[in-house]
């Protein structure tokens, strides 16, 4: 697989949402057509009609692919091409801004064990090859026969126009494997894909740059009312206890690289 | 430890809370000796900034004691006992932003960016007790707050300096500063500045020292107008006028101020008929902001002339007379305050006493009587114009 086939929807959008948008638009904008059209009672209008008639029905039947998701997005992060590079290409660093990422491993030959949290504790697990990559430049990845999820992913680092540092570009696509219906969707863990990937490349963002992810979760305050608490139960943001000590270390890093 | 929490709108209360803790390695903990109410605080009050949560700490005008630094802070630059003022605007130092000095818009502070992002298109930096589209960090009207990337902010006071002659450099002065600065003041000039509360009457004065000729100042608050008149502007009452910008107008020769500044922001108050509508439409929440002293800082601007916002603005604003800003080519200037770049030189001018910020303070109360003093600086009450806090004294204090 070429790096380029990867990139197949450059505006970002999550697939399946795109997807449900063409089939209500088609279905209501196909019958108004076919109404107006109808009440023309001229030959153009009952052309427009039969138009309208078959978008509607082009609508109705279009294929359910809520299960599957391509997301992609950017971010400009102010560290060269290489760190940015080196940091992501350890996969087992990962988890320290991925949020729903519980655990990456590196197996000896390469391949590697992820493991994520999905919705209502469910672990989604797959097993990765790289399919690609250029030092400094790209990373194309994809899961391997055996895991509850096929998906594959990329990242590319380009230095920004300007000398301004970084755009790393990430992408993944997801979709579920017989035997293992439903986990992609739980992958996505109840959220939008495109704004969990959004989030963890802000997080990558201020680990580069700040050494550490702002937070405020733990943080002392007053009685909260029975909403928020509802609100925050069905919306956890949890960070991984192990946060703290990855940013101690990314900072001490980069303390001793400056 | 005790602590002002946002219980609902107008409903403030002191609970008691847990002591806050290092959440992050850069974090630090301030015992906090002295903090503040702010205009801006009012809008949380009267519930009119999204985002807050019943529970929520206020509070971002703060200054204390170190107790405790987290493992990631370099010591070099804050350590265990310095007596610090806490900066309102939490920075990281090491952004794009943060390296152009536009500390307040630093891209790495705010959690909840996302949230910023829906409303504003890109979130400016994380702000201390001021909702969680801006953060959601508890604020410092407590008598321990947690400071993030305490490396960066915190100013180090000298100890021959009082707490109330430096804690106005956690806002209100480099506010103030900035906003005068953003009047691209040039000698001689001519600024009209809306609104003398604490933040207006420290831009009177820094207008003064950065070349003004002439400050004319807009309230209608008789206490406040007499604090702007000791500092040597001008000033109109604008109950007692019947139009402002004429008023001015005729003050300048009909050339108008070069410079206008907007120090109210989003509660705006005024007797006139655009005044009401606005008032009706933030009541049943069609709008945000009532922006009429923007519209009249745009009107009454010379032509080519600049208009600086440091009033806090929360939202969309209606009926901006945007053509005249356009035909008349201005200038605008605003943004919430780089404060590391002014808290440094401000501290300076303070020790050689070029400035005594305590003249705008009208009380000294505990924190226990905050829920009170906000109702009293919301109300102009009992010639309120700044009220200082102890967290930790129990009584009542002399004002």
């Amino acid at each position: 697989m070429d790096f380029d086939s990867v990139i197949q929807f450059p505006n970002g959008r999550a697939q399946g949402r795109n997807f449900d948008v063409v089939r209500w638009g088609s279905m209501l904008g196909g019958g108004a057509l076919a109404l107006f059209g109808l009440s023309r009672r001229s030959k153009p209008g009952f052309a427009l009609a039969a138009a309208g008639g078959l978008l509607a029905y082009r609508g109705a039947t279009l294929e359910e692919t809520d299960q599957e998701w391509y997301v992609e997005t950017s971010f400009a992060i102010d560290c060269s091409p290489a760190q940015a590079f080196q940091f992501w290409r350890d996969f087992e660093n990962l988890p320290k801004f991925m949020r729903n990422l519980e655990s990456v491993k590196v197996l000896s030959d390469g391949r590697s064990e992820w493991t994520a949290l999905g919705r209502m504790g469910m672990n989604v697990r797959w097993t990765a090859e790289i399919v690609d990559q250029r030092e400094n430049e790209w990373i194309v990845w994809r899961s391997l026969e055996g895991s509850d999820i096929d998906c594959r992913g990329s990242v590319h680092f380009r230095a920004a126009v300007g000398d301004r540092g970084t755009i790393v570009t990430a992408s993944m696509q997801c979709r579920p494997v017989a035997g293992a219906l439903g986990k992609a969707v739980a992958l996505a863990f109840g959220k939008d894909p495109e704004f969990m990937m959004r989030e963890d490349l802000r997080r990558f963002k201020a680990l580069m740059e700040a050494g550490e992810i702002p937070n405020v979760e733990g943080q002392t305050h007053g009685p909260r009312s029975r909403l928020d608490k509802a609100i925050h139960a069905a919306y956890p943001e949890k960070r991984k206890p192990a946060e703290f000590e990855a940013n101690l270390q990314q900072l001490q890093t980069q303390r001793s690289a400056s | 430890m005790k602590a002002l929490c946002w219980m609902g709108i107008e409903k403030l209360s002191v609970e008691d809370v847990p002591d806050p803790k290092i959440l992050n390695p850069r974090d630090a903990i301030i015992r906090v000796t002295r903090t503040c109410i702010c205009g801006s605080d009012l809008h949380l009050y009267d519930g009119y900034m999204p985002t807050l949560e019943q529970g929520d700490i206020l509070g971002h005008e703060f200054m204390g004691e170190v107790v405790e630094v987290g493992p990631g802070v370099d010591r070099a630059k804050l350590k265990v006992g310095d007596r610090v003022v806490v900066p309102f605007t939490i920075a990281c130092g090491k952004c794009f932003f943060c390296q152009q000095e536009l500390w307040s818009l630093c891209d790495n502070t705010n959690p909840n960016a996302w949230i910023a992002e829906k409303m504003m298109g890109y979130s400016p930096s994380g702000l201390f007790g001021y909702t969680h589209m801006l953060g959601g960090y508890a604020g410092g009207q407590a008598q321990y707050a947690r400071v993030p990337c305490a490396d960066v902010g915190p100013i180090k006071v000298p100890d021959g300096l009082d707490d109330e002659k430096v804690v106005f450099l956690s806002d209100i002065f480099p506010t103030g500063y900035m906003g005068a600065e953003n009047c691209n003041i040039h000698p001689g000039d001519t600024v009209a500045i809306w609104g003398c509360g604490p933040v207006g009457q420290f831009a009177i004065r820094s207008a003064f020292m950065l070349g003004a000729g002439r400050v004319i100042a807009i309230d209608c608050v008789p206490e406040r107008l007499r604090l702007a008149e000791d500092a040597g502007a001008e000033t109109i009452n604008y109950e007692q006028v019947e139009d402002v910008v004429q008023t001015l107008k005729d003050m300048t020769g009909n050339r108008g101020p070069d410079s206008c500044m907007d120090a109210v922001g989003m509660e705006a108050y005024g007797h006139t008929l655009p005044f009401l509508v606005d008032r009706a439409k933030q009541a049943m929440k069609l709008a945000t902001d009532r922006p009429n002293v923007l519209r009249q800082c745009i009107m009454a601007c010379r032509k080519g002339g600049t208009v600086s916002v440091p009033g806090v603005y929360g939202g969309f604003l209606d009926k901006i007379p945007f053509g005249a800003a356009m035909n008349k080519g201005l200038t605008f200037k605003m943004g919430q305050t780089h404060m590391m770049r002014y808290m440094r030189p401000l501290l300076e001018r303070i020790e050689r006493g070029e400035i005594d910020p305590t003249v705008v303070i009208s009380h000294r109360l505990p924190l226990s009587k905050a829920p009170e003093a906000y109702k009293m600086f919301r109300d102009k009450e009992d010639h309120c114009t700044k009220v200082v806090l102890d967290p930790w004294a129990d009584g009542a204090i002399a004002a």
